[in-house]
C-alpha cells in the first residue's frame, strides 16, 4: 500500500528534544501530521495518497480553485501550528517525495543552509502590512474645466487624455505616501519584501492596492510595530492601512531568486 | 478629502471563512495565504516534479488576473491599459508580452534585413552583368 502514499513537506524546524510531532495537526489530506528526523532537523510532512497529490492530479486540481484554497490552507495550518514548537522554515506548497528517507536525504544534504535560515529568523516574526486608496481621494482638483470651445470630438479627447492624467497623478501621490508609510515601517524591520498588489476579487477590495510588503521583526518590537501600522493610519487619512499577522516567516526564508550564491555567502556564521 | 462613501472599504468584506494567526487576533484571508504558500516559502525540487507546477500556477495566476482586469473593465477603469507605472502582476504579464513582441520583432527584422542584403546583392550583381 505504501507505494501509493507520497510524502508531503510542510515545513523545516529544529529537531524537538522530546521527539514529538506538533499534536492534534492534520493536513492537505486529513492525515495526521508528523516528524521525520534527520542531521538535527525535523521535517514535518504528512502522508498524502498520490491519486490526489501526484503529478497529474495535483495538476488538475490546481485549477480548481476550491481545492486549491482548502488546500492551501491546510498547508498554512500545518505551518503556522508548527511554530508553536519552535521556529520554522515553511517550504513553497506542493513539496513532495516518495518516502521519508528521501527526505532524510533532503535535510541532510541541505543541512547548512536550513541551520543558517533558522538562526536568521529566529526571534523574528514576519507582519504584512497593506495600503489601500481610493483612487479618487488623490485625483487633482477639477478647478479648471477645460475649454468649450472645441469641437465635441476634439474636447472628447482632450478629456480622456486629462482623466488619463489624473489617473496618473493620482497613482504618483498615492504611491509617495505608501512609500512614506514604508519607510517608517521598515525602521523597525531587519528586513522588508515586497509582494505584488493581490488580485482585486480575490482579495475583495475595490480601489488600489498601493502597498502589500511583508517585514521581518524582532519580536521585542511586536507591539511597537502593530501601534506604528496604527498611528500612520492615522497620520494618512487617504490610506487605509492593514496588518496581518504573525506569520512564520515564509517571506524572509527563501534565498532570493538570482542572487542565491551571494545570500549564502551574507548568511550570518 | 473626497472618499465617496460607495467606495468599499477594501477588506473583510466577504464572509469567507479565515484561519486564526498564531497569535490571535487577526485572521488570514485567502489571498494573503495563497501569495505566502504558492510563492514564497523554501523552494525544494521535490521527488514529484514542481516545475510542471510552476506552470500550472503561473496560469491560475494570469486567469485571476484576467478576472481583476475583467472587472476593473466594468467598472469603467482602464487606466492600467494606459499606465506605465503598473504596479501589479499585470506588469509581469505586459512586460513579458512586451519582451516577447520585441523578440519576434527583432527576429523578423533580422531575417527582413537579410532578404534586403540579398536584393542589393542580386541587383549589384545584375548590374555588374549588363
Amino acid at each position: 500500500m505504501n507505494g501509493s502514499l507520497a510524502t508531503w513537506l510542510y515545513a523545516v524546524t529544529a529537531a524537538p528534544e522530546d521527539g514529538t510531532p506538533p499534536r492534534g495537526l492534520t493536513g492537505v489530506a486529513d492525515e495526521p501530521v508528523r516528524l521525520v528526523e534527520s542531521a538535527g532537523l525535523a521535517a514535518v510532512v504528512g502522508s498524502v495518497p498520490l491519486e490526489d497529490f501526484g503529478e497529474d492530479a495535483l495538476r488538475d486540481h490546481l485549477e480548481d480553485l476550491e481545492w486549491l484554497e482548502r488546500t492551501a490552507r491546510a498547508h498554512h495550518r500545518v505551518i503556522n501550528g508548527a511554530t508553536g514548537h519552535g521556529q520554522v522554515i515553511p517550504l513553497r506548497f506542493a513539496t513532495l517525495y516518495h518516502d521519508d528517507d528521501r527526505v532524510r536525504a533532503m535535510l541532510q544534504e541541505r543541512r547548512d543552509d536550513f541551520t543558517a535560515t533558522l538562526r536568521r529568523v529566529a526571534g523574528r516574526t514576519e507582519w504584512g502590512v497593506k495600503a489601500y486608496v481610493d483612487p479618487r481621494s488623490f485625483l487633482p482638483d477639477p478647478d479648471e474645466p477645460t475649454g468649450g470651445e472645441e469641437s465635441p470630438g476634439t474636447a472628447y479627447l482632450l478629456r480622456r487624455r486629462a482623466q488619463r492624467q489624473d489617473q496618473e497623478t493620482a497613482h504618483l501621490r498615492a504611491t509617495e505616501q505608501a512609500e512614506a508609510i514604508h519607510a517608517s515601517l521598515a525602521a523597525l524591520a531587519v528586513a522588508t519584501a515586497a509582494h505584488p498588489p493581490q488580485d482585486t476579487a480575490l482579495a475583495a477590495y475595490e480601489g488600489w492596492m498601493v502597498l502589500n510588503n511583508s517585514y521581518l521583526v524582532p519580536d521585542a518590537l511586536d507591539e511597537e510595530f502593530t501601534a506604528l501600522v496604527t498611528d500612520l493610519g492615522e497620520r494618512y487619512p487617504a490610506i487605509t492601512l492593514e496588518v496581518s499577522g504573525p506569520w512564520p516567516p515564509y517571506s524572509f526564508t527563501a534565498p532570493p531568486k538570482r542572487a542565491e550564491e551571494a545570500q549564502q555567502e551574507e548568511t550570518p556564521s | 478629502m473626497n472618499q465617496s462613501s460607495d467606495w468599499n472599504p477594501p477588506v473583510r468584506r466577504t464572509g469567507a471563512a479565515r484561519e486564526p494567526a498564531r497569535r490571535g487576533a487577526e485572521p488570514s484571508s485567502l489571498a494573503d495565504i495563497l501569495e505566502r504558500v504558492l510563492d514564497k516559502g523554501i523552494v525544494i525540487a521535490g521527488d514529484i516534479q514542481i516545475n510542471l507546477l510552476d506552470i500550472e500556477l503561473l496560469t491560475i495566476k494570469i486567469r485571476l488576473l484576467v478576472a481583476s482586469v475583467d472587472r476593473a473593465k466594468e467598472m469603467g477603469i482602464d487606466w492600467w491599459e494606459h499606465d506605465p507605472s503598473l504596479s501589479s502582476g499585470a506588469r509581469d504579464v505586459l512586460e513579458e508580452n512586451e519582451r516577447l513582441r520585441r523578440r519576434v520583432g527583432e527576429l523578423e527584422d533580422g531575417r527582413g534585413a537579410h532578404r534586403e542584403d540579398d536584393h542589393e546583392t542580386h541587383g549589384a550583381e545584375r548590374e555588374d552583368e549588363r
